[in-house]
């Protein structure tokens, strides 16, 4: 038995451009990850094409990385058996962004429910229905409200609860979430996010992908920044969040729109990022181009991740220093 | 201050084959010239169906049913934008007087064609500029905004979302209108290029001392760049004022609640969500549209509907709770 739960070793992911998509491009980039085998969250935040979903479909099993291997509990993800394959699917459960795209539109919504139930506990549908019942209480809704209905019937919020509900009948020790408030309104957010931190004191551990910091602030216990497919900084979220070293956290920070910053956000310039395809090729630190205080070394080497505090940043800025200089 | 446009009583909504679903009902509204104003709410909350509707962008299934929208030109032209047909509209006063910025905005641009030649068929169409000129005038004007030159010259595909953004944002304020109207200009973008394209929007308004009208559900976005702001729910406007007093003072329970809401770094105490969810518009609720789900609802906000009051200067508010 492996002390983690879930490890990631070096994995890269290639996608092909260009013409007949012949040139390559490495979507996610020699990324390790870890989760120790105790409930937390893990937030793996960055903007739109930083490769954060590859990295979740890659941790999910859904894709096979190009380089790299995935452990789950020390197995390997993508060469499991096919009694494995089960434990592993009951395990580790995915919540997606589109709850209508979660759902087969035409299937009824209890349809699943009660399949996944039966599924998980054989076919004594007695328990089942009490699992079911259970898992509904949970997110907030009863039986009757779901018996019978289509997933038009239902409004994002509440069936982006039922896919919630779906993934905890099969009991997980691990959920890797997708942007999974990103189309709820604000004010049906924080029910969901507060579920997950509820989940957690009950032993389930997360991995909650996402661009809004604000958000990963608040449930996370940790947090992995991801630029053009690598990760540049990761931590505690607190320390990451409100301290933030690598310049390209700051960068992200400080243009998160808070009530009562608006001089500073209204003033202060910014770059903003260049020509995507072009940074994931370059051979040094990809955020060397819009970096204000990047060197002639950025641009050559790739900095590797150094450790700062229990911080740990890939910045050339902290080599050899294990404080914040 | 003067004011630029003027709704009263806006009643407009989506009319199907056997229900009407009311979206935006009973609005009164008043934009000033100068400055930023944003209309924030959830989705579903008839926001962009207003914004439409103040564009006069009226075809099936969207109906307007009562009320008049007023455009108070710098010029001295008023129009009255409810009773002009889209031809009309089209003709004299879209892109001159008011423009629009749909939503995914970024998507609207042709793909088949370089921006220079947006630009030109923009000029040809409001100016009858040749194609050289229209050139000419297309990268000076780009250039006035501090955009690189070679934008002109890309197809959109080439550009980032961001410059994308920027681009048509850019050819929305072609011609100066008084008053622009953008529907979630941002909500696709990260946010470095979030906040790049909106400071970008912000400036251009400081030059033009135009008005624009931002609609978008994130209070974040609606705290640092709009100066007055109104608050949707459910088809009707339920607080107005300035985005500072909103924030610091809101008054209404559900402007209260979406504040409250919002999470910010730095602070990790356990926040609320909303119970229950908004109305359906098929079949909205009698009186206050928000009893439902408010936690202070009195026997009367069940009845009837609450007037807008102006419970102070410029900071007015429809609830019962105020009277």
């Amino acid at each position: 038995m492996s002390e983690f739960l879930l490890e990631a070793k070096n994995i890269a992911k290639f996608f092909g451009y260009g013409f007949l998509g012949r040139t390559k491009f490495p979507a996610v980039d020699n990324v390790s990850l870890t989760m120790e085998d105790f409930p937390k969250i893990l937030t793996i935040a960055g903007e739109s094409g930083c490769g954060k979903t590859t990295l979740a479909r890659v941790l999910l099993g859904f894709i096979k990385p190009d380089r790299g291997i995935v452990l789950y509990k020390g197995r390997n993800v993508h060469k499991l058996k096919r009694k494995e394959k089960k434990f592993f699917r009951k395990e580790v459960q995915a919540i997606f962004q589109d709850p209508y795209e979660t759902f087969n539109p035409l299937r009824r919504v209890d349809a699943y429910l009660f399949g996944t139930a039966k599924y998980m506990f054989g076919a004594n549908s007695k328990e089942a229905s009490t699992r079911v019942e259970e898992v509904l209480e949970f997110v907030g809704l009863s039986i009757k409200e779901v018996m019978g209905k289509k997933p038009k019937e239902f409004s994002g919020g509440q069936l982006q609860r039922i896919s919630i509900a779906r993934a905890l009948l099969a009991e997980p020790r691990l959920i890797i979430a997708d942007e999974p408030v990103s189309m709820i309104d604000v004010s049906l957010r924080m029910n969901i996010l507060n579920m997950f931190k509820d989940l957690r004191e009950r032993g389930v551990s997360f991995i909650y992908i996402t661009h809004d910091l604000a958000t990963a602030y608040y449930i996370s216990d940790e947090i992995a920044i991801m630029y053009r497919g690598m990760i540049v900084e990761v931590g505690p979220a607190s320390e990451v969040l409100l301290n933030q070293y690598h310049p390209y956290t700051k960068a992200l920070v400080r243009s998160l729109p808070e009530p009562g910053k608006k001089d500073e956000w209204l003033k202060e310039k910014v770059n903003p990022p260049g020509i995507e395809i072009k940074e994931f090729l370059v051979p040094g630190c990809k955020y060397a181009d819009i970096c204000p205080n990047s060197s002639d070394k950025c641009r050559k080497e790739r900095p590797p991740l150094f450790k700062v505090g229990n911080v740990k940043v890939a910045c050339w800025i902290y080599q050899g220093q294990f404080q914040r200089p | 201050m003067k004011t630029v446009l003027k709704c009263s009583n806006v009643k407009g909504g989506y009319k199907l084959s056997e229900v009407y679903i009311d979206a935006v009902s009973n609005v009164s509204l008043e934009l000033r010239t100068n400055e930023i104003f944003g209309i924030a709410g959830e989705s579903g909350c008839g926001k962009s169906t207003f914004i439409k509707t103040i564009y006069g962008y009226i075809e099936p299934p969207l109906i307007l049913k009562d009320g008049s929208i007023e455009l108070y030109a710098r010029d001295g032209k008023t129009f009255n934008i409810s009773s002009l047909s889209l031809n009309n509209l089209r003709k004299n006063v879209w892109w001159k007087y008011i423009s629009y910025i749909p939503q995914n905005a970024m998507n609207v641009l042709n793909p088949t064609m370089r921006i220079r030649d947006h630009f030109a068929e923009i000029y040809k169409e409001h100016m009858g500029l040749k194609k050289r000129d229209s050139y000419a005038k297309a990268q000076e004007y780009i250039e006035s905004f501090g955009l690189p030159n070679e934008v002109l010259s890309a197809f959109p595909h080439q550009l980032s979302g961001g410059m994308r953004q920027r681009v048509v944002i850019a050819l929305s304020l072609l011609f100066e209108p008084d008053v622009v109207l953008a529907d979630e200009p941002t909500s696709a973008l990260d946010v470095i290029n979030q906040r790049v394209s909106l400071v970008f929007l912000r400036n251009a308004q400081r030059k033009l001392k135009n008005t624009i009208v931002v609609v978008s559900h994130d209070m974040g976005v609606q705290s640092v760049l709009t100066d007055r702001m109104g608050i949707m729910y459910a088809g009707k406007i339920v607080e107005v004022g300035e985005t500072e007093t909103i924030f610091e003072n809101p008054l209404h329970p559900y402007t209260k609640m979406l504040i409250k809401s919002l999470p910010r770094l730095g602070d990790k105490t356990r926040r609320m969500g909303a119970k229950g969810q908004p109305p359906d518009l098929r079949d909205p609720p009698p009186g206050c549209r928000f009893h439902p789900r408010c936690p202070y609802s009195k026997p009367i906000c069940r009845k009837e509907e609450p007037t807008f009051l102006e419970v102070e200067q410029d900071h007015y508010v429809s609830c019962w709770l105020m009277e």
